[in-house]
């Protein structure tokens, strides 16, 4: 018999060779694609091992993981202190998905990011378990509750973008309403899907960061730029420049005209280009652009960066547009209409505060960021913000000239309302026209102090203008004020 | 000639306890930050017992292979820590406390069984006896009173005042013994030969009874009580046993072609039985994994564990085996996986590896044709039993519920494997010592000697 029993000897020996041979292919060949599947709740689990790095505004925190116990089967839970103040910039931690800089900058807050290997490999031989890098943010904590605080007030929806012109660096960014990110991060699936799905499904939509991901049409803050075409095509030209102001301009081909806001007249027929920007006609703006035709005012926009490569400051932004479909070469209707910051023409408040910048700036813009710093939980530097230059958009001579007559803006013309005390401020107001027949948007871009620019602000308030021009100003003005005063005042 | 061993033996033994406490502690440290509490009653418990088992055996199985009894003890120790351990996180119906108090009582079964049976060949005048018993075993969970069904499978018997028992895992015992009493007897009629066809000598058509018995009795046990697993657990042993017994391969053929035929009837018939053959060839369809009853959740989770594992594992305490559904019983192998890592399942194979190749030697050396198909089949059995097993959860073939011998946490198969350990320990004893030296050796002790 001992020759079958060797025989099934094999057989057992190759079953248990099997047995070796498929256990090897599941845990070391097919392991990484199967434990990433979304069934696998280890994954979710996991996620709240690891201590997050905090997200911080200077002293601020604004998020960070708290130690709920040892034994917990979350270990670390996120926690927002900034709430919905500064909602719109970290995001969210959620159970199996993360938003805006928790998404942003995932790798390096939850240590697995490859700028981590060395604290990695100092950790592993010390025992220690990795914490998360920190990530510091350029946000003024002062000028972003200013800005919260003001805009809310308003009781419209609306955003707010203040960065520093000389760097880029991002020092408010508010979007209203907000939401508060506590209770989309704590680990309960089922409970932050009803919440986000609550929050999704608001009409009023909170979720959206309006200061990066939505488009709005500039409104009359979109003269600055048609402005800076102008000058930068004759040398010559400057704010005493004379140019006809009629009270309506004949648009060609077409059976519409350009009137004036409300029908308005503007000087006494021909006006200096200051006093056009002050009080934002409409009809020397439109002749400007048939004039200088769409390839100027395109190159123009170009130049502060409207239409380029995607921004990410590293939050993704939506792109900004002059026109749609329509061929402005060919239409000089359109073509006036996108002049003034009408028709096809879309920004996000972040170009327009972009734009406010490069003036302030010496026509010089500045990428635009939010990281200030990333350092590892020892303190470590890993990563620090390199301001970098985007583009020039006008030479030092324009920028001067379009300074000197956006500070009349606010000395003189349709933006009273944003002077700051012994600062000199320059603005420009917008009272965009929407489609849809609901009320405009009241639009301010402005900058101080003008000799040396500290901060440029730029703001919407969504159909915050009920009536007139003066709207723009009376009801966008006054927060971009108390937001360009926070940051001044110290 | 072979040597008793004796010291390796409990150096050996002594080493299986230390693994297991260090994994215990493992546990503790990593889930409590400190080391269990009752760490030193379970350390004595385990090695208190050992020790009896070891004086046991030394005292009335001397000659037994000295690897058996610790490598058992080091996998039922495992199985002991990875239960504790899923009791810790309140795994649902995790109890080592349970699971070690059945351990003493397997052991204690060990010892009875190489106490009261001297010479296992007296079993062989048991074999119709044990065939009966066998088939009643098999069939109590289908009687009335006392079957209790459970999971879809009524493989169990309620016991007042007792608890529940699986009598299958008994009736394995019962139906070896009996299948090698039986093919002793009638193996020379059963390796005639009748036609040759091709290059394979087929037996006679009047020689089938017995396969189609036995054939019918697992389609009995599928049929009845679903259980997929002892079902094909029984009939393979059988096959195996025949060939030994006969030499003859066509009957290992026959075997394959009726459990073809029996599988394929089956899972025309039986939703049940086709649902596990979709689900083994596609396991991560959404719509098998959400299905209430024989879909893949199981499974996946299973797999996910053992994928998180990789090829370190998480360590002992710091993984989430508790989220696989039942990881205590047929799951307790995924679980292993995910903590102890691919190098940890690796170790584990190769133990039950170790003890079936010991077990198999033993069959080999055995001197009577009584005890080799004993030996041959109880050592068949566990490979069979860990192939079906672990094959099934990790879908290596399609999953039948079964029991990891001696990890799994239950009683009646902790108990029922320990008697089978005991008779390999038995069978081992008598086929390694010197037959001259033998009688001397032992002299007034040999009272149930022939």
């Amino acid at each position: 018999m001992n020759g079958p029993l060797k025989r099934v000897a094999i057989a057992c020996l190759l079953m248990f060779g099997l047995l070796m041979f498929n256990v090897n292919y599941l845990q070391a060949v097919k392991a990484d694609k199967l434990s990433a599947d979304s069934r696998n709740d280890r994954n979710f689990y996991n996620r709240y091992e690891v201590e997050r790095g905090r997200i911080t505004a200077g002293d601020k925190v604004l998020a960070e993981s708290v130690d709920t116990g040892v034994n917990k089967d979350f270990r670390f839970e996120r926690r927002y202190p900034g709430g919905k103040v500064y909602a719109p910039i970290t995001g969210f931690f959620a159970p199996e998905s993360e938003r805006d800089m928790e998404r942003a900058e995932n790798g390096l807050l939850n240590g697995s990011s490859a700028d981590l290997l060395i604290r990695r490999g100092i950790d592993l031989f010390s025992g220690k378990k990795t914490k998360g890098a920190n990530v510091d943010l350029t946000i003024d904590p002062k000028a972003q509750e200013a800005a919260y605080e003001a805009l809310s007030a308003s009781g419209k929806k609306g955003a707010l973008v203040a960065i520093e012109p000389k760097t880029g660096a991002i020092r408010a960014m508010v979007s209203v309403p907000s939401y508060d990110p506590n209770p989309l991060a704590k680990p309960n699936k089922a409970d932050v899907n009803r919440a986000y799905n609550k929050l999704d499904k608001n009409a009023d939509k909170p979720l959206v960061n309006r200061a990066i991901e939505r488009t709005y049409p500039p409104g009359s803050t979109f003269k600055v730029v048609t402005m800076a075409a102008y000058l930068e095509s004759d040398d010559s030209l400057g704010p005493q420049s004379q140019i006809d102001a009629p009270q309506v301009l004949d648009l060609p081909n077409t059976t519409h005209d350009l009137p004036n806001y409300a029908g308005a007249a503007c000087g006494a027929g021909r006006v200096t280009l200051s006093f056009a920007l002050e009080k934002s006609c409409n009809t020397p703006f439109g002749k400007m652009a048939m004039d200088l035709g769409y390839d100027a005012l395109q190159k123009q926009s170009e130049k502060f960066g409207i239409g380029g490569e995607p921004l990410s400051i590293p939050l993704a932004v939506a792109g900004s547009r002059l026109r749609g479909d329509e061929d402005l070469d060919a239409d000089k209707a359109a073509l006036a209409q996108t002049a003034i910051g009408q028709r096809s023409n879309q920004m996000t408040p972040l170009q327009m505060a972009m734009i406010a910048a490069g003036i302030a700036n010496n026509g010089v813009v500045m990428k635009p960021y939010l990281v200030n710093k990333v350092a590892d939980a020892e303190g470590n530097e890993i990563e620090s913000a390199d301001p970098e230059e985007l583009s020039t958009a006008v030479s030092e001579e324009t920028a001067a000239k379009l300074k000197e007559m956006m500070v009349n803006v606010v000395d003189i013309g349709t933006a009273g309302a944003a002077k700051v005390p012994g600062v000199t401020v320059g603005g420009k107001t917008g009272t965009a026209e929407t489609a849809d027949g609901r009320d405009p948007h009241a639009w301010f871009i402005s900058f101080a102090p003008a000799e040396d620019p500290k901060i440029a602000v730029a703001l919407i308030v969504e159909s915050g203008s009920a009536g007139g021009e003066a709207t723009g100003g009376h009801t966008a003005a006054p927060i971009a004020k108390s937001v360009m005063e926070a940051v001044l005042r110290r | 000639m072979p040597a008793k061993r004796r010291v390796a033996q409990l150096a050996m033994l002594a080493f299986a306890v230390a693994i297991v406490m260090f994994a215990y502690a493992n546990v503790g440290l990593a889930i409590d930050q400190k080391i269990p509490a009752g760490m030193l009653g379970y350390g004595l418990g385990l090695g208190g017992l050992m020790l009896v088992a070891y004086l046991v055996l030394a005292k009335f199985a001397p000659w037994a292979d000295p690897l058996i009894l610790p490598l058992v003890t080091l996998i039922n120790g495992l199985g002991l820590v990875m239960i504790y351990r899923l009791e810790e996180v309140k795994a649902f119906g995790a109890s080592a406390s349970t699971q070690l108090m059945w351990t003493a009582v397997g052991v204690v079964m060990f010892t009875v069984t190489l106490i009261v049976l001297r010479d296992h060949r007296a079993l062989q005048r048991l074999t119709y006896t044990s065939g009966a018993l066998g088939l009643f075993l098999l069939i109590s969970p289908l009687l009335p009173l006392i079957g209790v069904s459970q999971n879809g499978a009524r493989i169990w018997i309620g016991i007042p005042g007792l608890g529940q028992l699986q009598p299958a895992e008994f009736a394995k015992l019962a139906l070896i013994v009996f299948f090698a009493g039986y093919l002793v007897a009638k193996r020379d009629v059963l390796a005639l030969a009748g036609r040759r066809l091709l290059f394979i000598d087929l037996p006679r058509a009047r020689d089938l009874g017995p396969i189609l018995i036995v054939w019918g009795l697992s389609l009995g046990v599928l049929i009845l009580q679903k259980d997929l697993g002892s079902s094909l657990l029984i009939f393979g042993t059988f096959i195996a046993m025949l060939y030994v017994a006969t030499q003859r391969t066509s009957w290992v053929l026959i075997g394959i072609l009726l459990f073809i035929g029996g599988a394929v009837v089956a899972g025309t018939i039986f939703d049940h039985v086709y649902a596990r053959w979709e689900v083994f060839l596609d396991p991560e369809n959404q719509a098998f994994y959400d299905r209430e009853l024989g879909g893949s959740r199981q499974l996946m989770q299973g797999l996910f564990s053992m994928a998180t594992g990789k090829i370190l594992g998480t360590g002992l305490g710091q993984g989430h085996p508790d989220l696989i559904p039942l990881a205590i019983s047929d799951f307790i192998f995924p679980a292993i996986g995910e903590e102890l890592g691919l190098t940890g399942l690796m170790a584990l194979l190769m133990l039950y590896a170790l003890l079936v190749e010991r077990g198999l030697r033993t069959s080999l050396a055995a001197r009577d044709p009584f005890s080799k198909l004993l030996a041959g089949g109880l050592s068949f059995i566990l490979a069979w039993q860990v192939f079906i097993i672990v094959g099934g959860v990790t879908n290596l073939i399609p999953l039948t519920g079964l029991v990891t011998p001696f990890m799994s946490q239950g009683g009646s198969a902790l108990l029922a494997n320990w008697i089978l350990i005991a008779l390999l320990v038995r069978t081992s004893d008598t086929a390694r010592q010197p037959p001259p030296q033998a009688i001397q050796d032992e002299g007034m002790t040999q009272v149930f000697q022939r």
